[in-house]
């Protein structure tokens, strides 16, 4: 027997190429910010990494006169051929500069490079790769012969997938004839900015679209800006209560993408080492910083002792630390702050007696870190079991028949996604119909495809963001009268 | 497996029997836990990305090369070419002569005798293969005898194959009698035992093979005869993984795994070594519990052993075929 740990395998940070200040992208060029510059740190150094320019309420209007002038001008003159052009070439950017934004992904949120490299990246194109080919083919979606374009769109994404979530708002608006105004997170605004040079690179005319970073009033004055046609939010239900609230009665369009408490349900004759693979990555993928993470286990009585006992040596396997590191499966929490509230809530599971195993892997001594957390025989009732922890912590609990398994699933107010897993394909279908969830994975979890709609109920928001529902989020229904505004020239000139 | 496994301190519940029937095995081996090849091929295909660099490359290299059965199994097999290969085994690298030897040489069973007697006390084994390989398709008397020839020329362990043909009509008690019956023939020669996992067509069906191999014995269970493509596949390897760390978990027996075939170069080895470690456990990383069925990987292995320490290649003539 050897000693066989791997020796450090750091990615190289200069190919990220992180300059010493970033600005707004707004009509097209780069420009100063009115508002005060924002510090981001590496979450894996709690180092500075850059500062940002950040933009005040008049950039905004300009940013939207932007979006509005784009829409009614250069863009929506464009064939849905042409449109799609633009996207095949930023979808290729993105592919060529890939390795330049897995470094700067992983530098600015602190995910592990092997996921920035093998996943955020490569998704983040393939959103663009497929929603450039819809772009000619919108009389498809079952709106009618040439569905029409809102117009101008306002969105704010998280920081949890910084360039995939501006790639999941940004191809399907672009490809239906919209123009946008995106801020991206107060954390995370690099990736985005970086994004913005290929977007430049493409020759996209001015104004469609503009990158607008700031804070979160920076985005309460975006979504509350009279001028856009429709908001796409995706971040906490906290804040997406507040844009309904403000929302309401307006006319604008809306779709919000918010928490999840998603359950992994285990039955007895699953495929056991790839249910433990599975549920590792439901809760472990991106240190849980995920909406639709299986943050719930659920796992029947008959195997759950033995299969807590393997899932418990699995995750004394991931490899927790330095995010660069290729060999780093579990990186550092993106914020001191979010730290914090995933530390409240591990103190509120001690405090309410569920009980609480850690793995025993080393953390490194700077930085935000936290080792994956199990909270083992966790009841229903308490906080760690109902609340979004955002953060590396599992809740177990276990069921005895699909009924029960089926009830407590579905006891919570989100709805984003759920987990089946099981060798009896009739139960699994039986389950999917039963289960209050968006999105239900069959033996397998945090899977996406540009091709696949995804979307919660209830607390977890509505609207549906991938495939030809999320096309249709950015479209007239064909019946719906026009109001306000005149009627875009939207539509495809040669149609 | 929800009734098979415990942990080592408990006693073994669920097991067969020794001299279970037919029906008791096949209860078994259907009960085991599924295997969901999705799962399976996205865990293995992670697993692969892992980055091996430095210090650990060097030890991984090293365990690598002392893990290696060096294998010639050709008809055209001469004395002269079983002993190249064996003084190949003696000496990998002349240029480098703390270059460790790999585990064991494995010819056919009436190339033993010269492997041996080239050998010699140097703690290289010889391996030999035998009960009608690589198709099996012999009487149990023909596959006794062969492995009896082997181990009479002094092999020390034997890789047998399974009859492919009866697993997969479902006869397991018949090859579950047949692995009793040859291991009994091997006497204190160690048994690998050859799933071919190339014919098996399902990961269900290599678990299955695997724990039939264990319950009546085997000391290795081994993926293929490198004769039948597809040969060993990481895949494939994480199944017999997941099995010998189970069946140690469930009777504190710790079994061996080799897989075979189709493993050529560092790269490969490597990400089996870390297979190895993430799904068994540390405690395989022995040449006495995993090995490296192949021929060509050892020259791969030796040149980048060279590369690590002077720090460019030489080149595939500056190290001998065999």
């Amino acid at each position: 027997m050897i000693d066989f740990s791997y020796a450090a395998a750091p990615e190289s940070a200069a190919i990220g190429r992180v300059r010493d200040r970033y600005l707004p992208y707004i009509d097209g060029e780069f420009v100063e910010g009115k508002g005060a510059d924002l510090e981001t740190v590496n979450p894996g150094t709690g180092e500075l990494l850059s500062v940002v320019s950040t933009v005040a309420e008049e950039d905004l209007d300009v940013a939207v006169r932007a979006a509005r002038t784009a829409f009614d001008g250069p863009w929506s003159r464009l064939t849905g051929a042409q449109r799609g052009a633009y996207l095949f070439r930023i979808a290729r950017g993105i592919a060529e500069r890939s390795r330049e934004l897995a470094v700067v992904e992983c530098l600015d949120n602190g995910k592990p490079i092997k996921e920035t490299r093998d996943f955020d990246v490569p998704t983040a194109a393939q959103h663009f790769f497929s929603h450039a080919g819809w772009a000619d083919k919108l009389e498809h979606l079952g709106l009618g012969p040439s569905p029409r374009p809102l117009g101008v769109a306002g969105q704010v994404i998280p920081w949890n997938f910084p360039l995939l979530m501006a790639a999941w708002k940004i191809a399907p608006a672009l490809a239906a004839g919209n123009t946008v105004v995106i801020k991206p997170a107060e954390t995370t605004p690099l990736s985005i900015l970086v994004l913005a040079e290929i977007i430049a690179d493409a020759d996209l005319p001015p104004g469609v679209v503009n990158i607008v970073p700031g804070a979160g009033d920076v985005g309460a004055a975006l979504v509350d800006h009279p001028g856009l046609d429709k908001v796409a939010f995706t971040g906490s239900t906290a804040v997406g209560r507040q844009i309904q609230r403000r929302l309401a009665g307006t006319g604008r369009k809306f779709t919000l993408e918010l928490g999840g408490k998603g359950a992994n349900i285990v039955f007895a004759d699953a495929a056991q080492d790839q249910a433990v693979e599975g549920v590792v990555n439901g809760i472990f993928f991106n240190q849980g910083q995920v909406c639709c993470a299986g943050s719930r286990l659920l796992v029947q009585e008959p195997v759950a002792e033995e299969f807590l006992a393997r899932l418990k040596s699995r995750v004394e396997t991931l490899r927790v630390g330095d995010p660069m590191d290729k060999n780093t499966d579990v990186g550092a929490i993106n914020s001191a702050a979010q730290l914090d509230r995933i530390t409240a809530l591990l103190e509120a599971g001690d405090a309410e007696g569920a009980e609480r195993w850690t793995s025993s892997c080393p953390l490194p001594d700077r930085g935000w870190y936290l080792a994956p957390t199990i909270f083992e025989q966790a009841s229903p009732s308490m906080r760690v079991a109902r609340e979004e922890i955002f953060g590396p912590v599992l809740s177990v609990m276990t069921f005895r028949t699909p009924e029960e398994a089926l009830a407590k699933a579905n006891n919570t107010p989100y709805g984003l996604s759920a987990g089946v897993w099981t060798e009896k394909g009739s139960r699994a279908m039986a389950m999917a119909a039963g289960l209050r969830a968006g999105v239900v994975w069959d033996n397998t979890f945090n899977r996406f495809d540009p091709t696949a709609a995804f979307g919660g109920y209830r607390e977890s928001g509505f609207g549906r963001e991938g495939g030809p529902a999320g096309m249709r989020a950015y479209l007239h229904d064909d019946d719906e009268p026009v109001l306000a505004r005149p009627a875009s020239t939207g539509r495809d000139g040669d149609r | 497996m929800s009734t098979a496994v415990g942990t080592p301190s408990e006693p073994a519940t669920g097991l067969p029997p020794a001299g279970a029937d037919e029906a008791a095995l096949r209860r078994f081996l259907e009960g085991l836990p599924a295997v969901d090849p999705v799962g399976l091929e996205q865990r293995a295909a992670g697993l692969a990305t892992r980055s091996i660099k430095k210090d650990s490359k060097l030890a991984a290299i090293d365990l690598a090369i002392a893990m290696v059965d060096l294998t010639t199994l050709e008809g055209a097999d001469s004395p002269g070419k079983i002993v190249n290969l064996c003084r190949k085994a003696l000496t990998p690298d002349a240029g480098a002569p703390d270059t460790p030897r790999p585990a064991a040489v494995c010819v056919y069973p009436d190339r033993v005798a010269v492997a041996k007697e080239t050998l010699g006390d140097s703690g290289v084994l010889v391996a030999s293969v035998a009960s009608a390989f690589p198709a099996g398709r012999s009487s149990l008397e023909v596959k006794i005898a062969d492995t009896e020839l082997a181990v009479a020329a002094g092999a020390d362990e034997v890789d047998m194959v399974i009859d492919r043909g009866a697993f997969l009509a479902g006869r397991y008690g018949l090859v579950h009698d047949q692995i009793v019956a040859i291991k009994q023939a091997a006497g204190r020669a160690r048994l690998k035992v050859i799933l071919e996992t190339g014919e098996l067509a399902t990961y269900d069906n290599v678990r299955r093979a695997a724990w039939l191999a264990l319950l009546a014995g085997a000391d290795f269970v081994k993926t293929s005869t490198g004769k039948v493509s597809p040969a060993a596949t990481l895949p494939v390897t994480h199944v017999l993984l997941q099995a010998v760390r189970d069946w140690k978990l469930l009777t504190g027996e710790q079994r061996a795994v080799k897989p075979a075939g189709g493993i050529r170069t560092t790269k490969d080895a490597i990400r089996y070594l870390v297979a190895v470690h993430e799904v068994a456990g540390p405690e395989w990383l022995d040449p006495h519990w995993f090995r490296f069925g192949a021929s060509s990987v050892l020259n791969d292995l030796i040149m980048q052993r060279q590369a690590q320490r002077a720090g460019h290649y030489w080149g595939a003539d500056y190290v001998s075929l065999d």
